[in-house]
């Protein structure tokens, strides 16, 4: 249950300025694919891309080629929504809907939908998607409780839980653990690794050990300049890009002599 | 063995310098006495005393901080009384109208029969009569109040949905088109339309369409509707703004489409200012008299149909009951019922803020843990 993302020459404009250029990237399935680079270089951008989630802002469009499985998400006659229900995302600030409990904000994706579900099917989809986020422990006696009540930490597993509730193919994380303590960042990090043998996931991280622990395949992207398009610079093995990267911006960056 | 010398309680040198505590309560009885001496010599009344006290005790108590406590602390308790003077003076007519239509309107509001009959076959003889002899006056607003009741009530029915759904296109589906912004430039300019010309407009429009002379409580609901869809609209559309990008986000992300996102999470996190919005908007039309007097007529009997007939309301009641009494020669009945009503209305309306912080409330986002 998981579908590898194949990307053709894309170009992300935001009206008529062009925000990332050219990029080429292969993403396995089953694998955890880490985006770095500076502020503004255009990694949220481009990942956004990935779920049509860049067209939500106005003005906001996309050239060039986004294959799922060899299905291009940017084809004639796709709808927006049958791609964001088999890539799903997870954001940077925990957004739990204020509305609704722990248990229906698990259920969102499926209620939000009037999808039809039998009180024995949502109780086990709440759990299953609770324990693979980790959470089942902490909030199985108050499911019925505000999710906005939960720890900053537990309120971004329960997004996470949310996204996995929908059972997507490939899971978009942008910098998921920048707004979360140490203890909170290495639950998030033990999920994304068990996360792994399910779905694809795709991580923008701002932190490079983040990167390295979690990822097998690292993109490094860069910009040349304030107003110039942000590029994918080296796309390898996590181990290569911070060991023995073939260019030199990739090596100032990881080594700290630059940003 | 050595014995601590207790510490004399003396005063802290850490507060050296300041005025005692009780110095505002000083400064006030002087101003109060003074204030009464002065007024005594160029004629007493309560509200020259009133002014002349605050003034001198402003002066005073500036004055003697100035002298002991330095300029900083001066400007402060200025500042001080500048504000609470403000404050004094903007709770004034408030309690002034509270209390004129509390003394005036218990009297009518307390005899029997008041809330629950109407004017009918109320004459002038019968108040005449009353007077005379001291019986019970007769008479009340029921009509009326069940008419207040079922204009604003329709009024509502139209407004609330197209106010809601103009200011979900505003904020959801507007970008910032010409369309959107032509929509809040009129908005703007229907909030300060006069109510006399939403009330000439409602009757010239069922006049052209229904037919000349048309007055029923239909046409003054389309009236206070054309007064309340700006303020729903500008509420609503201020509710639906704060409600976080991020929650539109979680949901499109998660597969949802645009209209179940607002519907399911948009409206939802939003709901507790939008009815609080809307109640206050009620609350705003209510008391309309001009547009109700050009539409619905008055009436003194009760009047069900919304759609056929003249049809009163407490405002107009109020109205017709000052302006034309029952009786010419013995007024005051007529007034005794007027301030009753004005009561009733102000308690209508009190009702409805009351409400829209219960609605508020319940509808809020729950943080519990």
């Amino acid at each position: 249950m998981s579908k590898r993302i194949d990307v053709k020459d894309l170009n992300v404009y935001y009206g008529s300025f062009l925000a990332v250029e050219g990029v080429n990237i292969n993403i396995e399935a089953k694998s955890v694919t880490a985006f770095i680079g500076p502020s503004g270089c255009g990694k949220s951008t481009f990942l956004r891309t990935l779920n049509r989630m860049h067209e939500v802002l106005p003005g906001a469009r996309v050239e060039g080629e986004v294959l799922l499985d060899g299905d291009n998400l940017y084809g004639p006659g796709v709808d927006p929504v049958t791609v964001r229900t088999q890539v799903g995302m997870v954001f940077q600030r925990p957004n739990p809907f204020p509305t609704m409990s722990i248990r229906d904000n698990v259920l969102a994706g499926v209620k939000l939908n009037n999808r039809r579900i039998s009180k024995g099917a949502a109780d086990a989809l709440v759990e299953k998607s609770l324990r693979g986020a980790n959470l089942w422990n902490e909030v199985k006696d108050r499911l019925e409780k505000p999710g906005s009540g939960l720890s900053g930490g537990q309120q971004q597993r329960l997004c996470i839980a949310r996204a996995i509730a929908v059972e997507p193919q490939v899971i978009l994380m942008d910098e998921p653990c920048s707004a979360l303590d140490p203890i909170s960042t290495l639950a998030v990090e033990d999920l994304i690794n068990e996360l792994k043998d399910e779905y694809t996931v795709v991580i923008v991280t701002h932190n490079m050990q983040q990167a390295a622990r979690v990822s097998d395949k690292t993109a490094f992207f860069n910009i040349a300049g304030t107003g110039k398009p942000g590029k994918l610079i080296e796309f390898a093995d996590t181990t290569t890009i911070f060991n023995n990267p073939s260019q030199k911006a990739t090596e100032d960056y990881v080594s700290g002599r630059f940003g | 063995m050595t014995v601590t010398a207790p510490v004399a309680r003396k005063r802290s040198a850490l507060t050296k310098g300041q005025l005692p505590a009780f110095a505002p309560y000083v400064v006030l009885a002087v101003a109060l006495v003074l204030g009464a001496a002065i007024l005594a010599l160029i004629g007493f009344n309560a509200f020259g005393w009133g002014l002349v006290s605050a003034i001198l005790f402003a002066i005073g108590l500036v004055g003697w901080s100035a002298a002991v406590e330095g300029g900083r602390k001066a400007s402060d308790k200025l500042a001080t009384c500048l504000i609470v003077g403000s404050f004094l003076v903007a709770l004034l007519p408030l309690i002034s109208v509270i209390w004129t239509v509390l003394v005036n309107g218990i009297p009518g509001i307390i005899t029997p029969g008041f809330l629950t009959t109407s004017m009918n076959g109320v004459t002038g003889a019968l108040d005449n009569k009353s007077v005379d002899e001291g019986t019970k006056v007769l008479g009340g607003v029921y009509h009326a109040l069940l008419g207040t009741v079922q204009i604003t009530l329709l009024a509502t029915v139209i407004s609330v949905p197209v106010g809601l759904l103009t200011a979900i296109y505003l904020v959801e589906y507007g970008n910032d088109r010409a369309l959107a912004r032509a929509i809040t430039f009129f908005v703007d300019v229907m909030t300060g339309i006069p109510s006399i010309v939403a009330g000439l407009f409602s009757a010239a429009f069922f006049f052209a369409v229904v037919g000349p002379g048309t007055k029923t409580g239909a046409v003054a609901a389309v009236a206070l509707s054309v007064l309340m869809i700006p303020v729903v609209v500008r509420s609503s559309e201020e509710m639906l703004k704060i409600v976080p990008n991020e929650l539109r986000e979680a949901a499109y992300a998660l597969g949802v489409r645009k209209w179940r996102t607002i519907l399911k999470v948009v409206i939802p996190t939003a709901i507790s200012g939008i009815a609080s919005g809307v109640t206050l908007a009620i609350a705003r039309v209510i008391g309309e008299t001009a547009p109700i007097l050009v539409t619905a007529g008055f009436a003194t009997t009760i009047n069900n149909n919304v759609f056929g007939g003249w049809m009163a309301s407490l405002p107009t009641f109020i109205y017709t009951q000052i302006l034309n009494p029952t009786s010419p020669s013995n007024p005051d009945p007529s007034s005794q019922r007027a301030w009753g009503a004005a009561l009733v209305l102000i308690i209508l309306v009190m009702l409805l803020n009351l409400g829209a912080r219960l609605i508020a409330r319940i509808f809020a986002p729950k943080a519990g843990r």
